[in-house]
This record gives C-alpha cells, sequence and structure tokens, in this order.
C-alpha cells in the first residue's frame, strides 16, 4: 500500500513512513495554548455557545447596518377611525312661538301641557281663558278671544342658515300643512312660499327655511352640518338604516354608521375618517418580518439595535470591572500586610452593599431629574462597573498569593525587575485564563442586569432600544396578550446571548483546566 | 474558634457601618423629590402655608435638615435603640410594615429553596457520575439555561401560556376576587394556588447554580484517591457514589445550603413585583421608586446584614461540618 499512497497523499505519509519508531516527531505535541483551543473545540456545548454568539454578533452589529430603516424611524400608515361626526335626538318636547306683540310664558306653557294631555279644548290661566285647537300632528293652536296667539309643536321650524329666523305666520302656515302630511304652495304674510316633500319651505327659488322632527348637533367644534346632509340622514333614519354613505360638499365620500343609545335617545353617528397615524404594532409581514411596536418603528430593526447596546453595555461594564479589579487585586494580592488589609475590607463592604436595591433606587433618582437618556446609558454603566469590581479583585488577589511564592517570581526579583512590572508583565499573565473565564460569565450576568433595569423603565430608555426595554412594552397587558411579536423575539435574543456566553464561559473554565481529562 | 467567630463577628459590625453610611449617604444625596412633591401637595391646599415653609416643616419632621454625618449619627441612634421610624409611602412604622410582609416572601423562598434541594442535588450527581454523557449535557445545558434565562422574561411567558392562554392562574396578586367569601381553608388554597406560578419562576431561574455546584463538588470527589481505593477494593459502584462520594459531597454542600439560609428573608424583588406579591421585595421595590428613606434605609441594612450573616455562617458551618479545616 505504501507506493501508492504516497503518490496520492504527499509529503504526511513520506514522513511517517521514515521516521524510525521512536522517532520523537511521531508524536504529536502541542503548545499548552493549543491544547486549550483543542478542549474547547471538543466540547459541544461550548462550541453552540461560540456559534449562538456569533450569530448575535452579526445580527447586532452587521444587521444594523445591512437593515433598510433606522434605529428610530418611524412608519405612518392611513387608518380608518371612527370617530363621532353628529348626534341626533328626536324632538319629544313641545317648543313654542308666540305670535308678534302676544305674550305666552312658561307658566301659560304648563297650562297648556296639561290641558293638553287631558284633552280639554280650553284652560284659564291669571283669568284668561285660552282655547286650545288641535291643527295637526303634534300641532296645537292657542287662541285667546278667537285669534291664534301661540302654536305649541314638536316638529321643529328651522330657518335656513343665512335667514336670521322666520316669521311666526309663515311657520304657522307651514306647519299647518306639515303636520296635516299635505305639501304644495300656500301663502303668508303676503308672500307666496312652497312646501316640499322633504319638508323645506321655498321661497321663490330660495329654500328659506326647512321643518324637522330631528335635532342634529355637530359633535366637533367649527363643523356646520349642511341641510343636504341632514336630509340625507333623516331619510337614513326613517328606514331604520345604519350605514349610508354621503359625499360632502369638498367631494370627498365618507362612510357613516348609526348607533342608537337607547338610554340617551340618542342616535350618534359616526364618521369613518381616513387619517395617518403611527403604523402601530402591525402584525408581521413582508416589509416589517416582526411587525411594529407601539410607536411605529420595525421591530426587527429595533431588535438588532437594542442588541448592539445590550452587547456594547456588557462589555464596557465588564471592561470597567477587570481594570478595576486587576490594578486593586493585584495591589492587594503582591503588597499583602495592611494595604491588602485595606482592599478587602472595601472588597468586603462592596460585597455587602445590596447591588440592585441602590441600582434601582439610582435609576428612580434619575428619572426624576429626567437626565438626558444618552447620558444615563453612560452612567448607568459606571454604576454597574463599579459595583461588579470586588468579585474579580478577589479572583485576581487570590491567585497572586499563590503565585507570589512561587520560583520564578524570587526569580524576578532577583533580577531587579520593577514592582510594577513584577505584577503586570509576570503576575497578571498567569491569572489570565481565571480572567477571561470570569470575564465571559459575567458579560452574561451584566446583560441580564441591564435588561432587567430596562425591563423596569430604570435602565436604558427611548429613544434607545436595548432587548430589556422592548420587552418593557409587555406592562401593557394588551400587548402580552395579543402581540406576541413584540417581546418574545426579544427575549429569545437576550436568552441566547446570555446563554451563549455562560456556554462558552463554561467551556473555557473546562478548557483551561489542565486536570481535564480531555 | 470562639475568638474567630468574635473577631469576625467585630469585623461584621465595622463592615454594616461602612455599608449604612455609604446607603444612607447615597439617598441623601439624591433629590429628596417624596419631601418636595409633599411641600408641594400641602402648599397648595387652600390657605396653605408658602411652600418653602413647608419643605423646612417637612425636612425638619423627617430629620432631614441636618447634614449627613449628622444625619446619619441621628439615624444610627434610632436604628440602635429599634425605633426604625414610620414609612413616608406607607404611613406605617416601618417595622409593623415589615411584621407584614416579611413572613410571606420567607414561605415563598423556603418552598422555592427546598423544591431546588430536592431537583439540583439529584441530577447534579447522576451528571458527575455520568460525565460527558448525554444525560450530562442534558443537565449542564439545562442548568445554564436556568442561570440565563432573564426572570422578568421567563415569568411573562409563564403568564401568557398559563394565566392567559390556558387561564389556570390569575395573571397576579396574592389572593382571588372571591377571597373575602371563603372559608379560611380555601383561603389558604387561594393563596397557595396564586403562589405556583411566582415559586415556579423562582426554582427554575435559580436552580442552575446550585446543580452546578453540585455537579463540580462531585466531580472533583470522585476524582480523589479514596474512590479509587474504594473501587479497587472492588466495593459496588452504588456503595462507591451514595456511600462514600456523596457524603464527602455533602461538606461543601451542607455549608453553602447553610449559607443561604439568611437569604430566604431577602424576597425576590423582581419576582414579587412581576406577579404583585405583597412579600419584602415588592414593597421595598414600591418604597425605592417614591424615595421612601426610612423603609428603604431598614431594607437595605437589612439584607446587607443577611449577606453578613450569611458569609459568617458559611465560614463557621465550614469548620463545622468538615474536621479537617482549621481556623485559625
Amino acid at each position: 500500500m505504501s507506493d501508492t499512497n504516497n503518490l496520492k497523499d504527499g509529503n504526511g505519509s513520506v514522513s511517517e513512513e521514515t521516521l524510525s519508531l521512536n522517532d520523537d516527531r511521531r508524536v504529536k505535541t502541542l503548545s499548552p495554548g493549543a491544547m486549550v483551543v483543542k478542549r474547547f473545540f471538543r466540547n459541544r456545548l461550548a462550541v453552540l455557545g461560540l456559534v449562538m454568539l456569533a450569530i448575535m454578533f452579526l445580527f447586532s452589529f452587521v444587521g444594523g447596518m445591512v437593515s433598510p430603516y433606522g434605529e428610530d424611524e418611524q412608519f405612518y400608515t392611513y387608518t380608518f377611525l371612527e370617530k363621532e361626526y353628529v348626534g341626533v335626538t328626536r324632538n319629544e318636547d313641545f317648543r313654542y312661538v308666540s305670535a308678534e306683540g302676544a305674550d305666552f310664558g312658561s307658566a301659560a306653557q304648563a297650562q297648556f301641557l296639561m290641558a293638553q294631555m287631558m284633552g280639554k279644548p280650553e284652560f284659564d290661566y291669571k283669568d284668561v281663558t285660552y282655547g286650545v285647537e288641535q291643527e295637526g300632528q303634534d300641532f296645537y293652536a292657542i287662541s285667546v278671544d278667537g285669534s291664534v296667539i301661540a302654536i305649541a309643536y314638536k316638529d321643529i321650524v328651522n330657518a335656513a342658515d343665512n335667514i336670521a329666523d322666520l316669521p311666526f305666520s309663515v311657520k304657522y302656515a307651514a306647519l299647518q300643512m306639515y303636520t296635516n302630511g299635505s305639501t304644495g304652495a300656500f301663502s303668508a304674510d303676503g308672500q307666496e312660499y312652497t312646501l316640499d316633500e322633504d319638508g323645506n319651505i321655498i321661497q321663490g327659488e330660495e329654500a328659506v327655511g326647512y321643518i324637522s322632527r330631528f335635532v342634529v348637533q355637530s359633535r366637533e367644534n367649527g363643523v356646520v352640518i349642511s341641510r343636504d346632509f341632514k336630509e340625507r340622514l333623516e331619510e337614513v333614519l326613517d328606514n331604520e338604516g345604519t350605514e349610508f354613505v354621503y359625499t360632502g360638499e369638498d367631494g370627498e365620500e365618507h362612510n357613516y354608521t348609526i348607533t342608537y343609545d337607547a338610554a340617551a335617545k340618542v342616535w350618534s353617528v359616526m364618521q369613518e375618517t381616513e387619517t395617518y397615524v403611527y403604523s402601530q404594532y402591525e402584525s408581521p409581514s413582508k416589509t416589517h418580518p416582526l411587525g411594529t411596536d407601539a410607536n411605529g418603528m420595525d421591530m426587527l430593526t429595533r431588535l438588532m439595535y437594542g442588541g448592539r447596546v445590550s452587547l456594547i453595555i456588557g462589555f464596557i461594564v465588564v471592561i470597567i470591572e477587570t481594570v478595576l479589579g486587576v490594578i486593586l487585586g493585584g495591589i492587594s494580592g503582591y503588597f499583602g500586610k495592611w494595604v491588602d488589609n485595606l482592599i478587602m475590607r472595601i472588597v468586603d463592604i462592596f460585597y455587602c452593599i445590596p447591588s440592585l436595591p441602590l441600582i434601582i433606587i439610582l435609576g428612580a433618582a434619575m428619572d426624576g431629574m429626567r437626565v438626558d437618556p444618552q447620558i444615563r446609558m453612560f452612567y448607568l454603566m459606571l454604576i454597574l462597573g463599579f459595583l461588579g469590581w470586588p468579585s474579580i479583585a478577589r479572583l485576581v488577589r487570590g491567585q497572586i498569593l499563590s503565585l507570589r511564592e512561587q520560583e520564578f517570581m524570587t526569580a524576578t526579583e532577583a533580577c531587579g525587575i520593577r514592582v510594577s512590572r513584577r505584577i503586570f508583565k509576570h503576575l497578571i499573565p498567569n491569572v489570565i485564563p481565571q480572567l477571561i473565564v470570569t470575564c465571559t460569565m459575567s458579560l452574561g450576568s451584566v446583560m441580564l442586569m441591564e435588561a432587567t433595569l430596562s425591563f423596569l423603565g430604570l435602565g436604558v430608555k427611548f429613544p434607545f432600544a436595548s432587548w430589556g426595554n422592548i420587552i418593557n412594552d409587555v406592562n401593557n397587558s394588551y400587548v402580552l396578550t395579543t402581540y406576541w411579536f413584540i417581546w418574545i423575539p426579544a427575549g429569545v435574543c437576550l436568552l441566547i446571548a446570555v446563554l451563549g456566553f455562560n456556554f462558552v464561559g463554561d467551556g473555557l473554565r473546562d478548557a483551561f483546566d489542565p486536570r481535564m481529562k480531555r | 474558634m470562639r475568638n474567630y467567630i468574635i473577631k469576625r463577628i467585630l469585623l461584621s459590625i465595622l463592615i454594616l457601618f461602612s455599608v449604612t453610611f455609604i446607603i444612607y449617604a447615597v439617598l441623601r444625596c439624591l433629590p429628596a423629590s417624596y419631601v418636595e412633591t409633599m411641600a408641594m401637595q400641602l402648599a397648595q391646599q387652600p390657605g396653605a402655608k408658602p411652600y418653602q415653609e413647608w419643605l423646612d416643616q417637612l425636612n425638619a419632621s423627617y430629620g432631614l435638615d441636618k447634614g449627613i454625618i449628622a444625619g446619619y449619627f441621628v439615624w444610627l441612634g434610632d436604628f440602635a435603640q429599634g425605633n426604625f421610624g414610620d414609612s413616608w409611602k406607607f404611613t406605617v412604622p416601618v417595622i409593623q410594615k415589615f411584621h407584614d410582609v416579611i413572613w410571606l416572601s420567607f414561605v415563598m423562598g423556603a418552598i422555592a429553596f427546598i423544591l431546588q434541594l430536592l431537583i439540583a442535588v439529584p441530577l447534579g450527581i447522576v451528571a458527575a457520575t455520568r460525565q460527558y454523557s448525554r444525560a450530562d449535557y442534558a443537565i449542564t445545558a439545562g442548568a445554564l439555561i436556568g442561570i440565563s434565562l432573564p426572570p422578568f422574561f421567563f415569568a411573562t411567558l409563564l403568564k401568557l401560556v398559563f394565566a392567559v392562554k390556558l387561564q389556570w392562574f390569575d395573571v397576579s396578586g396574592l389572593v382571588g376576587r372571591t377571597y373575602a367569601q371563603l372559608g379560611s381553608f380555601e383561603q389558604f388554597l387561594d393563596k397557595a394556588h396564586h403562589l405556583i406560578l411566582p415559586i415556579a419562576t423562582l426554582v427554575i431561574t435559580s436552580i442552575g447554580s446550585l446543580m452546578r455546584y453540585t455537579r463540580t463538588n462531585m466531580l472533583e470527589v470522585l476524582n480523589a484517591d479514596y474512590i479509587r481505593t474504594a473501587r479497587a477494593k472492588g466495593l459496588s459502584e452504588h456503595k462507591v457514589i451514595y456511600k462514600h462520594a456523596f457524603r464527602n459531597t455533602l461538606i461543601p454542600l451542607v455549608t453553602i445550603i447553610g449559607g443561604s439560609l439568611p437569604g430566604l428573608f431577602s424576597g425576590a424583588q423582581i419576582t414579587e413585583t412581576l406577579f404583585s406579591i405583597p412579600g419584602i421585595g415588592w414593597t421595598a421595590y414600591q418604597a425605592m421608586i417614591i424615595g421612601d428613606i426610612p423603609f428603604t434605609m431598614f431594607y437595605m441594612t437589612f439584607i446587607a446584614v443577611l449577606t453578613l450573616a450569611s458569609n459568617l455562617l458559611t465560614d463557621i458551618l465550614y469548620a463545622v461540618v468538615d474536621p479537617r479545616v482549621r481556623i485559625a
């Protein structure tokens, strides 16, 4: 097999062929670093963690660049909003108009009502006898000594918009016809009028008024309801319809729906208007794969930028922690004695400070002071970093305490190397493996802490996105139940990133441990 | 031993002084928004004194008119005499509010802790005895997932699935709507029912570290020489693991379990807040948000004492349980 294989495989098998059995080169040796890498990649969970982290980093840092939308770009949409346009009531009370010069006060009106209910043809009030005559449906003429001084009616006579009021005699004559169901021409005050089928009172070519049982009130300020609209509305109400389309004077067509409130005896007419609004909580679609959030921002893009913020905060906090921890831990471990004692007591104190409550208080205070969101983010990183260094300082100190007794440190002392160099060049590098493991793990926990604070509304604030403050939307219970696409992806991203750091950290710990069998 | 304990206690008291002073200073340096809001409200009432007078009066009555250091010693003096002041938020003495809510937190913490022990320790041992097996990978991955799960996210998921979709539980709160009409036993059941989701959240998000701790320590013991000896003399694997290995694993376990006992009183701030469970965590959260200094000071001091106590307990237990450990 040797000859053919030699040709095929090339150099590798040739050398193997020619080496003697006890040649050192036959034994594969690996540097300690390569051993660590090999052990790391044998650990399936660690590799999985690495893949997860790579995906999250790509998603957050490259995704933001690839995404066609900006971090706080808002999207708008046209939507049909139903707004109450007018309210309509049917008049059920008598209204009174008295003839010019005649007086028919409210006390007399009450007397009339009693007479009308009991069906009496006349009533007395203040020594005057009033005659009551029904002239049509819900229409009465009140007379004294044979001459009509007032009329009582339920069908309201309205003057047209450009006319102040109609004279009494016109109203009287028009109502006489209207309440008896007749239409046609009539004359009053020496002028000719026509009453048409819709209850319009026409003088010549011009409508001067109309009669209607309905009272139509605009629900919006400054909106004048045209007669044309009212006619159309009345027609629909008479047919007990609930929907109609009306084209306004501006030529725009609107849909109207009518609802009747039995308790208040009011028909409210809702107008559908097209409004330009933030595209809120839009369901996932091709343009927005994860929909949009409460502010009409693309969810997927928010998620990418949120990841960027969360990861950057995690890294900066861990860097602050590590720098403080290594310097203080290194000094403490190397010098020992009172320096060590002092620094370790400070560490004890920091350990003892309840950090989550303290950060919550500081967050609430920043809320109170209305700190700018960007500056707030820096404060958050500083606070988290400043509260997190003691554990690293303890780790570094413990390692250095055991390392400084070893021979190579005696050698550095004998060579006369200066102290700072001895600590940071000879001692610290030996602590690096444990430091890397701790840093990786604490990246995960810092991200969790930031997310928790942002979730409580005390960490990263709008307009900046972070995975925690995206999930914050579930405080609105409607979002919790209906819009899963708002908060579940953010939670999953957070879980994947933190889990990735923990898997990798765990794998590194095993890989750096020389006692590990594999 | 006794000297060691005395020394540690004295040191703890010193640390406690520093910690309470730092917290007091932080609280005092913050804008005293609560007092200002109160003064603003009082000043707006008809015929009231001007804002500044109210502010001065309130500051004086709350002891905020002194400097930080003087104020701290006044607080310390009151604290030492057991006078913890009145809560601003709840308008009752701090100690009374504390007494009302602490036991609920303790019960919740204790149940969650027992469940954690029952689940985590056996699983940790299984993972260690079958290192690199599928079970080990599954358990390690499960433990890490538990550690990595954001409690607020997990709690929300539980709410969505079990409270909203399946409607087995209420979304939040400790008692149901019909609580007042129930008999005493049913009231107890009602409360227990409302505690299921919060306890599930607590157990699942904090089980991981205990599981990993058990596994690591079990692995260390299994690599020891006396285990090899036990195997060499032909003991059954069952005996090797449960008689020789597990007993030795118990040493660090008992130590850490003893150390976490004080922590049962500290309450689960996030979980209680999410589920609106009126325990010490949620109560303290409400107090902290509005800047209720007396309650916050009391709570923070309480947590600090618990931390110190658990550290001390861990060290002492370590020496008590393991005869090989000597404390100078």
